[in-house]
């Protein structure tokens, strides 16, 4: 009915108003499409004139020039062969790659305890949970280095900073606690009906269906190992061998205090597989930020 | 019979409780009790790491408010990056998540570009800043001369270089971005159809439909922000020690804040205090007007109605 009725009033439009509706809509196609571009540049400026920096002449990164007169591949085979950087790589992989590993498996059971189990004190939980999430790291770091380096002799490596993401990370069973309230009881339920078990269920029947918010929880705490500075800094410092690309990058600029042209290769090579692991990613990471940040 | 069984039963879902819960119940105990019970003990100890701590009463807490040089100066910093530089990242990033939803050609390479910058590791992004916007030979300034505008001293100038911190922050903005954009394209198109009906212009419709719906959303945004404020270490420190040139390695010191204390925020002076004076007594104090503060503003967030947890469901 509503659309009989639409139609013709729609062909009945005069002619003159329909234009000059059409050209305010390219007026502002136009207008919205500008400011976006205009944005985009100040988004992506910054990496173009790094990258470009990267590949200048020792001489030229010390001129106002913008673009390489000659293209200096040769600046990242220097980085790599600076003594100390693929041991950085190393170590970065470790903390991060078995950092993540530990995290997601000692996470969801507590995450899966406080979304799906029923018991006196769960309120009180997950207010301690996100106590320790907003908890700045450094507000307790006194007692936990003299823990670490006195009573267990681990400075100069990076166990303090790896060994506590197997005791769960807050954020991480924040996240998954909030994905996991998103699956209906009803799954777990039926479950129950068909004789599993509490770890069965969790394992056959809500890891499957939290593979995205387990993916998101992954990328998060990757990415946070990857960019830590504080940690490496308290606990791994006072040994190079043990030195993340985070921490070791801003050397660079120390032992090539003139040198822009390799501090930036190296910049780009320490951002390179973040951007990466994101464009591979994409999905899960959104869905992480709108998660923690807008439902519930 | 029936009531034993519903007591083991209990007992039993009580122990699988407390099985799950396990790995963050010993957590918790170990990263989180223990050492903040352990940092109110030191704040009251006057304790080097070589020789055992003595109990020196109030005097830790009398030197950090009335003799250290570095406290008031960070306290100030964080209250001017709490104004100036949470208030433009939540009106920026509303600002790029409205421009996101309007856009309609190439909406997803325009979302991942805007969104890149916040994927930059901290150190790295600061490093490129520091590049950027170097007075000597950066690009920023060279445009900033060939156009004919005064270039500032950015990271090398104290009053610009919270200035330059700013701008870095809102470069990353693409946290923000999502979250708004998000809570945007929830706002229900009737209420814009109505409002449009009624004849409200494009602005009122933003100020009395889109306003209103998002407003716990931008919320949410400030109070995160100042809880991120109070956590601001790495690029701050970064971009003071290449500003200044000090040359990283075993056995230096670096002076926090650079330049002038400029760059000063609480967490660097619990590393100051610690870590280059090994005054651990003094870096607890500090450490814990951190917590409070901390603190202070997550209540605010798990006060707010219908807020990050869904009590009770």
């Amino acid at each position: 009915m509503t659309q009989l009725l639409d139609t013709p009033a729609r062909t009945l439009t005069p002619a003159p108003e329909a234009t000059a509706a059409r050209r305010r809509n390219v007026l502002h196609w136009i207008a919205v499409h500008s400011l976006g571009v205009a944005a985009a540049l100040f988004f992506t400026l910054p990496f173009v004139f790094v990258f470009l920096t990267s590949l200048m002449s020792d001489s030229q990164a010390l001129s106002r020039d913008l673009i390489p007169h000659t293209w200096e591949w040769d600046n990242y085979r220097k980085v790599f062969d600076t003594p100390g950087f693929l041991t950085w790589w190393r170590n970065t992989l470790l903390y991060a790659g078995l950092g993540t590993v530990l995290t997601v498996v000692s996470s969801v059971p507590v995450a899966y305890a406080l979304a799906k189990f029923r018991f006196r004190g769960r309120n009180l939980a997950l207010m301690l949970v996100i106590s320790m999430m907003m908890l700045p790291p450094q507000v307790v770091v006194i007692p936990m280095y003299l823990f670490w380096a006195r009573q267990l002799d681990l400075s100069g490596t990076l166990w303090p900073l790896i060994v506590p993401m197997a005791l769960g990370d807050a954020f991480s069973i924040f996240l998954l606690r909030q994905f996991l309230t998103t699956i209906p009881d009803e799954y777990v339920d039926a479950a129950k009906v068909d004789g599993c078990g509490d770890v069965r269920t969790l394992l056959k029947v809500v890891l499957p269906m939290a593979k995205p918010g387990i993916a998101a929880v992954a990328l998060f705490q990757f990415f946070y190992a990857w960019n830590d500075y504080f940690g490496p800094q308290i606990y791994a410092s006072e040994n190079p061998g043990a030195w993340t690309l985070s921490y070791g990058l801003e050397s660079f600029k120390g032992a090539h205090h003139t040198d822009w042209n390799l501090t930036m290769a190296a910049t780009v090579l320490v951002m390179a597989p973040v951007i990466l692991v994101f464009f591979f990613a994409q999905k899960a990471f959104v869905e992480g930020v709108t998660l923690t940040g807008v439902k519930g | 019979m029936s009531a034993l069984t519903l007591a083991s039963k209990r007992r039993r879902s009580a122990l699988r409780t407390l099985a799950f819960l396990s790995p963050w119940l010993i957590g918790f105990a170990v990263f989180f009790a223990y050492p903040l019970l352990s940092t109110v003990y030191f704040s009251f100890m006057h304790y080097d790491g070589f020789q055992a701590p003595t109990w020196s009463g109030t005097k830790n807490w009398t030197y950090v408010f009335a003799h250290y040089p570095l406290f008031w100066p960070a306290l100030r910093n964080t209250l001017w990056l709490v104004v100036v530089m949470v208030g433009l990242r939540v009106v920026f990033g509303l600002g790029v998540g409205l421009l996101i939803t309007k856009i309609k050609t190439g909406t997803g390479v325009f979302r991942t570009l805007f969104y890149l910058p916040y994927l930059a590791p901290p150190v790295a992004a600061t490093m490129s800043f520091a590049f950027l916007l170097n007075p000597g030979t950066g690009p920023v300034n060279s445009l900033l001369e060939r156009i004919g505008v005064p270039a500032p001293g950015w990271f090398n100038d104290p009053s610009w270089s919270k200035p330059a911190l700013t701008l870095l922050a809102l470069w990353g903005i693409g946290d923000l971005m999502v979250i708004f954009m998000a809570a945007l394209l929830d706002v229900p198109k009737e209420q814009y159809e109505a409002a449009e009906l009624d004849g409200a212009s494009s602005w009122q419709r933003f100020r009395y439909v889109t306003l209103p719906t998002i407003s716990p959303i931008i919320m949410f945004a400030v109070v995160t922000g100042v809880i991120q404020t109070m956590q601001y270490y790495t690029q701050p420190l970064i971009a003071g020690k290449v500003a200044s040139g000090v040359i990283q390695g075993a056995g230096t010191q670096f002076e926090p804040g650079y330049p002038d204390k400029s760059t000063l925020t609480l967490p660097q002076l619990v590393y100051n205090l610690g870590f280059q004076r090994f005054d651990y007594g003094s870096a607890c104090v500090v450490a814990l007007v951190l917590f409070a503060l901390s603190m202070v503003f997550t209540a605010l967030l798990m006060r707010r109605r219908g807020g990050l947890i869904q009590a009770g469901d």
